[in-house]
């Protein structure tokens, strides 16, 4: 016969399968606060030793240095993410490559496919200046839904870049400053913020 | 509502096939390896587990190929859907009543 207990255990059993099964719970949270680092050293040098302005960047002459800064800034962002996701759900007796990271992956995988062709067709094109703008947006959109299924405090993060790649295409002037303050500040405190929530 | 024990199916008593159908209850489909690892049971175990649900008619199987290797995916059925909550009020209830 079975015991109230067991019909707790039964119902508790049942909410982590779910939860387990469709969320990837793995994404690393110092691994944002990394990729917000290197996004503001990023943007540090871009500014303070290349002079980049992104309102004006056809008649400075270093985009190709620009465009390896920020290839830079994204390997070393996505592989530490990568590494550190790796990490935690090996710490927890878990695997990376499961169902729940391969949704993920194709769901953030289209926005940002769709955004990186974008900013290039702007860099081909001149329009070097809505191409902060144009990276926040998508990558925004990109959150937005992966926030489904992992923490969904993802998808505010999302919201938060969509606004702010609104604003960097109306003041481009500033284009810079906001690419920082979305891809820098808020990352590094999305990251605090999980870190401190889900994984002490 | 009156409930008691006995309206709570049979299939479900199992701790991992209640798994399988939690798993399946929020995925589309399911590979035979993912929910092995998710549940954490032996190949034979899992089998065995799958055919009764199967016979149920609370899962559906799809046979695919995968670069020639043979890829089994699982869905939850119409059937298997409604029997599966009607176990989880069932338990709530039962939970509530003993409270």
């Amino acid at each position: 016969m079975n015991t109230k207990q067991d019909y707790n255990q039964d119902l508790a059993e049942i909410r982590s399968m779910m939860e387990r099964s469709s969320k990837f719970l793995s994404l690393s949270g110092l691994s944002g606060v990394l990729a917000g680092l290197y996004a503001l050293t990023g943007a540090y040098i871009a500014y303070y030793i290349y002079d980049f302005d992104p309102a004006s960047a056809n008649s400075s002459g270093v985009e190709t240095e620009i465009i390896l800064l920020a290839l830079l800034v994204l390997v070393l962002a996505v592989g530490s993410a990568v590494l550190l996701s790796y990490k935690k759900a090996h710490k927890k007796g878990e695997r990376v490559w499961n169902s729940a990271s391969k949704r993920l992956l194709s769901i953030v995988g289209i926005p940002l496919s769709a955004g990186a062709v974008f900013s290039l067709i702007l860099f081909y094109s001149g329009s070097i200046g809505l191409i902060p703008s144009v990276t926040l947006i998508f990558y925004g959109i990109a959150l937005y839904s992966a926030g489904r299924l992992t923490f969904n405090e993802l998808s505010v993060l999302g919201l938060l870049q969509i606004a702010l790649g609104l604003n960097a295409a109306y003041f481009i002037e500033h284009s810079l400053l906001l690419w920082a303050l979305g891809f820098g500040v808020a990352h590094t405190i999305y990251g605090i913020y999980i870190h401190i929530r889900h994984e002490r | 509502m009156k409930v008691s024990v006995n309206d709570l199916h049979k299939a479900f008593e199992n701790r991992t096939r209640l798994g399988i159908m939690s798993a399946l209850a929020v995925n589309d489909t399911l590979d035979f390896n993912s929910l092995k690892e998710l549940l954490d049971v032996t190949d034979g175990n899992l089998a065995s587990h799958i055919k009764t649900l199967e016979k149920e008619d609370f899962i559906g199987v799809k046979k695919s190929f995968i670069d020639n290797k043979p890829n089994t995916k699982y869905h939850i059925t119409q059937k298997g859907k409604t029997a599966f909550e009607k176990h989880l009020n069932v338990l709530e209830a039962i939970i509530k009543s003993q409270k």
